[in-house]
């Protein structure tokens, strides 16, 4: 008999109070909690939550969105800029950096010593003021946005929805996940929660609203 | 055949003393209570802050409940298809009855990358398989990555919560254990390490940083994973969980095979339960998914082990079942006034609080772990926290039933507790020898009290009476008293002055 004849064989003698014909769906699983805990204004809300977790939002309209990014570049001392494939160039402003690309790919050593990646997000969750990568265009494998110690994610307004329901029903399971809150912390020491392990130390998240129309005069 | 493990490894560490033995010596440690006593409280604050926030708490409480529910009961469904979905997407999936087979399992996977080094994923279930220390008899390293499985590793030492393992310990000791242990293991502490939380920190991110980036396997536990699509998921604050997952070719995760889900979507419930009652935070820094394995993304090989180890027992048994619905979130740790007064260690085992009270024994056998039934006051605070709403005091008093079965049929002597039991039995079914008792007991009472309680008590009931204040018994029965006053006794007073 193989170990897995022999669990199986255990949890079906251990189950025998379990009637013959009863399915899963014969067990009721109550739905009655709520699909969002998010207000109307979801944008100021995702805005309000990831600044809990120490990290910096900054919010744009879309034609401002290159200079701000330079300028959180700029400020946070970034040369050598990780750049995911597919990251929308358009945003991109020009600068000083040193642009990497992962068309190497990359090695651990050179994103180590990167200081900083550049990703857009798959989903964004109000409530939790959480940002989610799926590995899809402009955010790439896991590694880029795990190693250099800073990380500036881009938001599209319209990403963002209220609560966590939501955005699982937006996503794909079979794409590698990363549900990130805040830049990496801990509180094993005390209890005294410190901002930054291994995972980014630094995070900025700047959310860029759709250019409001002109005004004709 | 018995389902429970031969040896029970970590459950229960064999050179543990009973909980009553080892509470004692706890209890008399000031220092370690001033310290659980204000961690435990800053966390149940936090807890209530972020639950409250939520004005549906309860029906998600009882959602989680119901779907924990649903997969136990058809757990060799779920199992099966989780099988067919991992192996779909191109991982491997291992069983394991016991601790020894998931042991040897892991090893065999390791040795035959080549690497003679693992980092790891904090994990529970490793844990409880002491797979550390199998993988030290095979030659090969595990490094633990989280910060407080680190310290404790470090500090030879063992974990004392769920949650945040080294919680006994404080920032001078965490400094001292760093900078003498460090340099044994890999990258020294650096020079001049103070003990703030901060730098602390930093000297874990520095050690760990070159373990990380050359790292060909890793070992990771599961907090849950998707029968549907075969997704497992990592729940983690520091960032070690995600490069544990993402920089090694290989990723050995070992799941206890309760932790199966039915759906992806399910996944909307446990993720608004388990950060808001763990760590009190709407959510925790990092939860990572993955299914199978992903060309060109993380490790290119990926091992599912499903253990039982003492979990099936657990499930026969249709009372304590339901503690198998844990997802391993602390609450009841932090909420519970033993644990906060004793610590985790005084429970002799890696599960430890009102859950390993309840796990623990049902996972290796009540005969292994008999003292720890008994390890609560029955307050109830925990099936409160409990955010898949696991009735922790049914549980106790059921196992506390099975302790003094088992009792009575591994001894031919009957224990001092079922002879106090027969004995009341025997003395309640007769009125003639509660009266003759009651009045013995007034006389003893008058000899033993002190300032109206009787102190420690000799022979078989001083271990029950060493931890207790019992009233001195009255100097006057109710009945008497009754006899005396209504049935015209003979020295009848008026009843103004009732006992």
């Amino acid at each position: 008999m193989t170990a897995r004849d022999i669990v199986l064989g255990r949890i079906r003698a251990a189950l025998a109070d379990v009637p013959d014909d009863e399915s899963p769906a014969d067990v009721p699983v109550p739905r009655d909690y709520l699909r969002s805990h998010a207000g109307p204004d979801v944008v100021a809300l995702f805005a309000e939550r990831v600044a809990d977790y120490q990290a910096r939002v900054v919010r744009t309209e879309a034609s401002g969105a290159p200079a701000e990014i330079a300028r959180m570049l700029t400020e946070r001392g970034v040369t050598d800029l990780v750049v995911p494939p597919g990251f929308p160039e358009e945003l991109l402003p020009a600068g000083p950096w040193n642009r990497l690309d992962d068309h190497g790919p990359l090695g651990v050593a050179e994103l180590d010593a990167a200081d900083g990646v550049l990703s857009t997000a798959a989903v964004a969750i109000a409530v939790t003021g959480t940002i989610v990568l799926d590995a899809g265009p402009g955010q790439g494998r896991r590694a880029l946005t795990l190693l250099p110690d800073y990380h500036l994610c881009v938001v599209r307004a319209d990403q963002i929805v209220g609560d966590v329901p939501e955005a699982l029903a937006l996503l794909d399971p079979v794409r590698p996940l990363t549900f990130v809150s805040g830049p990496s912390a801990t509180s094993d020491i005390e209890l005294d929660r410190v901002e930054g392990v291994h995972g980014p130390r630094t995070l900025d998240v700047l959310v860029v609203d759709r250019d409001q129309p002109q005004e004709v005069g | 055949m018995s389902s429970r493990p031969a040896a029970p490894h970590n459950v229960v560490w064999l050179d543990a003393p009973s909980f009553p033995e080892a509470a004692r010596k706890a209890l008399a440690d000031t220092g370690l209570r001033r310290n659980l006593g204000r961690a435990t409280a800053t966390i149940r604050d936090k807890r209530l802050a972020v639950t409250g926030e939520l004005a549906d708490w309860e029906q998600l409480r009882q959602a989680g409940a119901a779907l924990k529910r649903r997969t136990l009961r058809h757990l060799d469904g779920y199992l099966v298809q989780l099988e067919e979905a991992v192996t779909r997407a191109g991982g491997t999936v291992h069983w394991a009855a016991d601790a020894a087979e998931a042991n040897r399992i892991v090893a065999g996977l390791v040795r035959a990358t080549g690497s003679t080094e693992v980092v790891k994923v904090k994990s529970m279930a490793t844990q409880e398989i002491g797979l550390n220390e199998a993988l030290a008899a095979e030659g090969i390293d595990a490094f633990e990555t989280d910060l407080a499985e680190l310290i404790v590793q470090l500090g030879d030492d063992r974990p004392s919560h769920i949650l945040v393992p080294a919680i006994h310990r404080n920032r001078a000791e965490i400094r001292e254990i760093f900078v003498r242990e460090m340099g044994r293991r890999g990258r020294p502490a650096p020079e001049g390490l103070s003990d703030d939380p901060r730098a602390l920190a930093e000297a874990a991110r520095l050690h760990l940083r070159e373990k990380f980036l050359r790292a060909r396997v890793a070992v990771s536990g599961a907090n849950f994973a998707v029968a549907a699509t075969g997704t497992v998921g990592v729940v983690e604050s520091e960032g070690n969980g995600r490069m544990c997952l993402t920089l090694p070719q290989t990723l050995i995760t070992v799941m206890g095979i309760e932790k199966v889900l039915p759906d992806f979507a399910d996944l909307e419930v446990f993720l608004q339960l388990l950060p808001r009652s763990s760590t009190g935070e709407r959510m925790n820094p990092y939860t990572s998914m993955w299914t199978g394995v992903t060309g060109g993304d993380g490790p290119q090989e990926f091992h599912l082990v499903l253990l039982d180890n003492g979990r099936t027992a657990t499930l026969r048994d249709t009372v304590g079942r339901q503690a198998l619905a844990c997802i391993r979130c602390s609450a009841c740790l932090n909420v519970c006034p033993v644990y906060e007064r004793t610590g985790g260690h005084a429970y002799g085992s890696v599960y430890p609080g009102p859950i390993g009270a309840v796990l623990t024994p049902q996972l290796v056998g009540v005969e292994h772990a008999a003292s720890l039934p008994f390890a609560s006051t029955l307050c109830g605070a925990c099936y409160e926290a409990c955010p898949v709403r696991i009735d922790i005091p049914q549980v106790l008093a059921h196992l506390r039933a099975e302790v003094v079965e088992a009792k009575r049929r591994g001894s031919a002597v009957p224990s001092a507790e079922a002879l106090a039991m027969r004995t009341a039995g025997a003395v309640l079914g007769s009125p003639g020898r509660l009266a003759l008792a009651q009045r013995a007991a007034a006389l003893g009472g008058r000899l033993l009290g002190r300032g109206g309680t009787v102190g420690a008590l000799p022979g078989p009931l001083r271990r029950w009476s060493g931890a207790r204040d019992t009233p001195a018994p009255p100097a006057e029965s109710f009945r008497s008293w009754w006899k005396r006053t209504r049935e015209g006794g003979p020295e009848k007073e008026d009843g103004h002055d009732c006992p």
